[in-house]
């Protein structure tokens, strides 16, 4: 019950703060309701039974790209910008073809929503278990997921690399 | 009041990714772009967050799967921001229809 309410609560929060984020004239307030969807998103995590990724979304996600997104609306000249025309040319045929995307995927999640169901019975019976999200987190990450998790670390040095490259006037 | 399945979180997704996609496509500021890019990563998420639940509480591969995705918007995000001001030092502009050098 309180789940539910919940739910619907972290969802219109996500929902919102998304729509408000595409429409806003002003990049400062785009980016302030992509904090709120993003903090709708956390809650979402927490009601799903995955606190690291709670943690994680809030200090990573809230904590650091909003902080990097906000440092570039300040660097970057943006008030000409917000007074020009917000939306391109083709925003109608785009607007036509996510409504026919949308139709499709609405659709066949309608036809499929029986076929989910098999896996729920089972995560209902299941006991849960008695070590912690993050501890299992960690076990997948550093056995199952050692290789992948490598090389995520020399895709961080990439980007470090090419941003700096990237942000620098003379190298 | 029903209580949430799978499906629930699935629909939200679509929805949170239909958003972004619209912003991606419609706009014309590039860091209003790349933030609609933030919220497609974010529907991503969720939706590999709930199938990772609705398959029990032993099965984490999911929450992994969503580290390594969030992993990837950081690297996203920092090189584009410094394309982004790169871009703006030469040309003066973050609208992404007047960015045209290589248009004929």
């Amino acid at each position: 019950m309180l789940d539910t309410v919940l739910f619907y609560i972290f969802g219109a929060m996500t929902l919102l703060g998304g729509i408000l984020t595409i429409t806003r004239r002003n990049a400062v307030h785009s980016a302030i309701s992509l904090i709120l969807s993003l903090l709708g998103v956390a809650g979402l995590y927490l009601l799903l039974h995955a606190e690291f990724l709670f943690a994680v979304q809030i200090v990573l996600y809230v904590g650091g790209i909003m902080v990097l997104f906000l440092f570039v609306i300040m660097l970057v000249n943006l008030d000409q910008a917000a007074k020009e025309r917000q939306f391109n040319r083709q925003w109608l045929v785009a607007l036509a073809a996510v409504a026919a995307v949308g139709a499709e995927v609405g659709y066949f999640l309608y036809r499929g929503k029986d076929a989910i169901h098999i896996a729920e019975t089972t995560a209902a019976t299941a006991v849960a278990s008695v070590v912690g999200n993050t501890e299992q987190v960690a076990d997948s990450l550093f056995s199952e997921y050692l290789l992948p998790f490598e090389v995520a670390s020399l895709l961080l040095l990439v980007a470090v690399v090419g941003s700096v490259v990237m942000a620098k006037k003379r190298i | 009041m029903h209580p949430v399945t799978t499906v629930h979180y699935l629909v939200l997704s679509a929805a949170l990714l239909l958003i972004g996609t619209v912003g991606v496509l419609t706009r014309r500021n590039i860091v209003i772009i790349l933030m609609s890019i933030e919220l497609i990563l974010n529907a991503v998420n969720i939706n590999l967050v709930a199938f990772s639940h609705a398959l029990g509480p032993d099965h984490v591969q999911g929450q992994v799967f969503a580290i390594f995705v969030i992993t990837d918007a950081v690297a996203e995000a920092a090189v584009g921001l410094g394309i982004l001001i790169a871009l703006f030092r030469n040309k003066e502009t973050v609208l992404a229809d007047e960015i045209d050098l290589l248009k004929w």
